[in-house]
């Protein structure tokens, strides 16, 4: 298109109405015109490409219709209307691209940049103004900064602090205490002999039966004690060997023990971490960085597992706090 | 006339239709208020737009949010964004789950599924156009890369393009997150410990944003609701608005040809040529949306279960706009800092926050870097082909490499089973891979981009030639006979007619049927 925004600043409002625009404005073409044939190279075959399926389409959408109605599968109902909106698009993108004009049709550019001039007075203007709101207000100035400063603190505060608790401690420490009682998922307590020799078996400390940072893994390699480690000699009494399960490196819980080689795998990164003896969750490959924290345990009065207190260091993904 | 190839007569604007009488009514009211018969609107009508297929990429985009939308609004009549514990009815339509404690968000897609008629083929359909929205974004920032579209003047728009990126892969998390199914759930617990990782603030941000110590007080699915279907998509929808306000105002960028220069335009008016295309385009894309929806599965969350923070399944992948980092965190070797009473997880922080924010930091600042790099300052309308900048294309190849082979190991599980190798060497493949591919990928394209520029006519339409063997055995070439196609006739660009002539048969035959002329182009 030739320059239609001069005509802008051209008529006045009595011109509005004149009926005949200068021709140069805007161009008077003639169906003869090369730039206004279609550009299919067959027109009879391409309008009866179109027309083809845009009856697909118009059919496609009346199955669709049967198809809701009759409650058919997700399957019929995705092809029924899925064939007819495509069909029908490619249709009317069919008539637009080879029966429409295509031209080649021309349009200017206008350059972006202003003069040099221009651009000074718009600066000229911002500063300018800008200063003139200031100038011997000084301490409105301040108070205004101040003021829109304190605003910015305050308005974290219900748009942060509101949304959750400040860590504190709460990341150092588990449930797991001196004499919790061990339960499995449906919060039976855990004899020493439940879980079979090459078993494992996830549980919790009484009362918190599915907590995602105190689940832990126990798994059995053998029926005697297993010492993972000098200092850790009655930890895993008659081979109930616990540890977190929540992995050290993106804390997904590490569900995968392969008894064979003693070793847990987490699924989501494939960390793999050695148990047994002398083995006390050492990551042997992936990303993780530590070994999962041991809970030691013990064996009460009644035969049931208990813990001899918390894990000796946080359990999970590494943090800023964690030393 | 400024065409100079055609020999029209100068045509007397002929008297107004009755239809045209009929709309001059409509249009004057409209007129009096906002004047668009001399301003915006009547340029609206002849806007030109060039023409080229990689053009329609930004296009698949837009309809796929405009498909998202429609069918978020859909899911959201449906949906409840509440982790509140419910039970599966004893005679809920999918038998294994019968009787299952579960969030009542994850019981609400389950009835979408199974219970709202053509449910599940629309969350299915809002599924695949996240997909297919994301992937369209990144091949449409792949070509305009390529092609230098983002050079000066329109630096501006790439930032915006890059920032709806982002925000398109956020939100495509968020909604990922909030069936609240087994498969979700440990994406959110593995955010979780990536926001843990930050220094200094990550258990007050990792606290915040999931109200407590992880899986948090349940409130991270009606918060996840709200980002996802209010905050982010009308952050998309306003930046949606910015990238196509200011492609209008920049004019579209074309390949060289002829008659184009860096001063026009050169192609199809907005009314009727493109819309009728582009219309019937927004069809096909819902229409293959729509098929996708009910004839692909995607994301079967009934098979997964109930997010349980203490199970876990096995092989699982992210949606593929996420498994670039999924896959950097697989390769990332066990380096923690730990020291002075703190620790800084640089096994999940560095592929988990940095490695993303320096991509789409470098992302963002690419054009004033390569303005800088080449000293290239001018204003740029005509595109570039990529052979023609070597080392553009090849630092954009290198990176294409690097995220494929990043994408490539969030599957290092499968493809251990797959090939019936160890783990440790897939990982080990990966690691090295992800450095050597890229620099083997970029010095290679590079190659190929001085080679290609010394060859003449790469790309030119042949003749046929026909061999044939004399008496003597000597075989020799003939150029065929010409036929209409062979050869390229281009017309002239000439403005857009505001009057088209209505008189005559139209044809120019003189047989009195209007019909129309063909031209050889």
């Amino acid at each position: 298109m030739t320059d239609v925004k001069e005509g802008a600043s051209g008529p006045g409002p009595e011109a509005r109405h004149q009926t005949v625009p200068d021709d140069e404005m805007f161009p008077v073409a003639s169906f003869d015109d090369p730039h206004l044939q279609p550009a299919a190279k067959h027109v009879r075959r391409a309008e009866g490409v179109a027309g083809l399926f845009l009856v697909i389409g118009f059919l496609g959408f009346a199955a669709y219709g049967a198809s809701y109605w009759q409650n058919w599968s997700n399957v019929l109902q995705g092809a029924f209307l899925g064939v007819g909106l495509f069909a029908f698009g490619f249709g009317m993108s069919a008539w637009g691209k080879y029966l429409l004009p295509q031209g080649p049709f021309v349009e200017e550019r206008h350059p972006n940049a202003s003069t040099e001039a221009e651009v000074d007075a718009m600066a000229a203007a911002v500063v300018g103004r800008g200063a003139m709101m200031f100038r011997r207000r000084g301490f409105l100035g301040g108070i205004l900064g101040a003021g829109a400063g304190v605003m910015g603190v305050v308005m974290a505060f219900p748009l942060l602090r509101s949304l959750g608790p400040v860590p504190k401690q709460s990341f150092d420490h588990t449930h797991w205490k001196k004499g919790s009682r061990v339960v499995d998922f449906n919060g039976k307590l855990v004899r020493a002999d439940d879980i079979l020799t090459g078993g494992s078996l996830t549980v919790f400390p009484e009362g918190y039966v599915g907590n995602a940072m105190d689940q832990t893994i126990i798994v059995r390699p053998t029926t005697s004690n297993v010492v993972t480690k000098a200092g850790r000699e009655t930890w895993a009494p008659r081979g109930n060997l616990a540890f977190s399960k929540v992995c050290t490196h993106a804390g997904c819980p590490v569900g995968l023990y392969q008894e064979q080689t003693q070793q847990l795998l987490c699924p989501c990164h494939q960390s793999l971490f050695d148990v047994g003896q002398g083995r006390p969750a050492v990551p042997v490959f992936g990303p993780a960085p530590r070994p999962l924290p041991q809970l030691p345990l013990y064996i009460d009065a009644g035969g049931y597992l208990r813990a001899q207190g918390d894990y000796h260091e946080p359990v999970g993904p590494g943090f800023w706090e964690r030393s | 006339m400024s065409n100079g190839t055609t020999d029209s007569p100068v045509l007397e604007r002929p008297a107004p239709t009755q239809g045209q009488k009929a709309a001059a009514g409509g249009i004057r009211w409209l007129d009096e208020r906002l004047g668009i018969a001399k301003g915006g609107g009547r340029a609206m009508l002849d806007k030109i737009f060039p023409d080229h297929w990689s053009f329609l990429l930004g296009e698949i985009a837009l309809y796929s949010f405009v498909v998202l939308l429609a069918t978020g609004v859909f899911l959201s009549l449906y949906f409840n964004p509440s982790a509140a514990d419910v039970v599966y009815p004893k005679n809920g339509p999918y038998v294994p789950l019968r009787g299952v404690h579960m969030s009542a968000a994850y019981l609400s897609s389950l009835d979408i599924s199974f219970g709202v008629r053509s449910g599940l083929v629309i969350r299915q359909m809002h599924h695949w156009a996240a997909d297919v929205f994301i992937g369209a974004i990144a091949v449409h920032m792949v070509r305009i890369f390529f092609t230098g579209a983002f050079r000066k003047p329109r630096e501006l728009n790439w930032l915006v393009g890059v920032t709806l990126l982002i925000l398109a892969i956020v939100n495509g998390f968020l909604g990922y997150s909030l069936p609240d199914d087994l498969i979700s759930g440990t994406g959110l617990r593995i955010a979780y410990s990536i926001i843990l990782s930050i220094p200094l603030v990550g258990t007050y941000l990792a606290n915040f944003v999931f109200g407590g110590q992880f899986p948090g007080d349940g409130s991270i699915i009606p918060r996840f609701f709200i980002l996802h279907v209010l905050i982010i998509p009308a952050l998309l929808a306003v930046l949606i608005g910015a990238h196509l306000g200011l492609l209008v105002r920049q004019k579209h960028t074309q390949f060289p040809g002829k008659g184009r220069t860096e001063h026009n335009v050169v192609g199809s008016p907005m009314y009727p040529t493109f819309i009728a295309k582009t219309t019937g385009f927004l069809f096909m894309v819902t229409g293959a949306l729509w098929a996708m929806g009910g004839l692909a599965q995607i994301n079967p969350i009934w098979q997964f279960g109930p997010y349980e923070p203490t199970k876990i399944s096995y092989a699982v992948q992210p949606d593929w706009y996420m498994g670039w980092t999924d896959g950097a965190l697989r390769i990332m070797p066990s380096w923690e800092f730990s020291g002075f009473g703190h620790t800084i997880p640089f096994e999940i922080f560095l592929p988990g926050v940095l490695f993303p924010g320096l991509a789409f930091g470098l992302f963002w600042a690419w054009p004033f870097l390569e303005a800088k790099l080449t000293g290239d300052r001018a204003e740029h309308n005509l595109l570039d082909r990529p052979r023609d900048k070597p080392r553009r294309t090849a630092v954009g190849a290198a990176f294409l490499a690097f995220f494929f082979v990043l994408l490539c190991a969030s599957s290092t599980d499968v493809l251990a089973t797959f090939f019936d190798v160890s783990l440790g060497l897939v990982l080990w493949t990966f690691r090295f891979a992800v450095i050597i591919v890229p620099i083997v990928v970029g010095v290679v394209t590079h190659r190929i981009c001085l080679d290609m520029s010394g060859v003449r006519d790469v790309g030119k339409r042949k003749r046929h030639v026909v061999i044939t063997r004399s008496v003597a055995g000597e075989y020799q070439t003939h150029p065929t006979e010409e036929r209409p196609g062979d050869t390229h006739h281009e017309l002239d660009p000439a403005p857009v007619p505001a009057y088209i002539d209505m008189g005559g048969d139209g044809d120019g035959d003189g047989d009195g049927e209007p019909g129309v002329r063909r031209v050889s182009r």
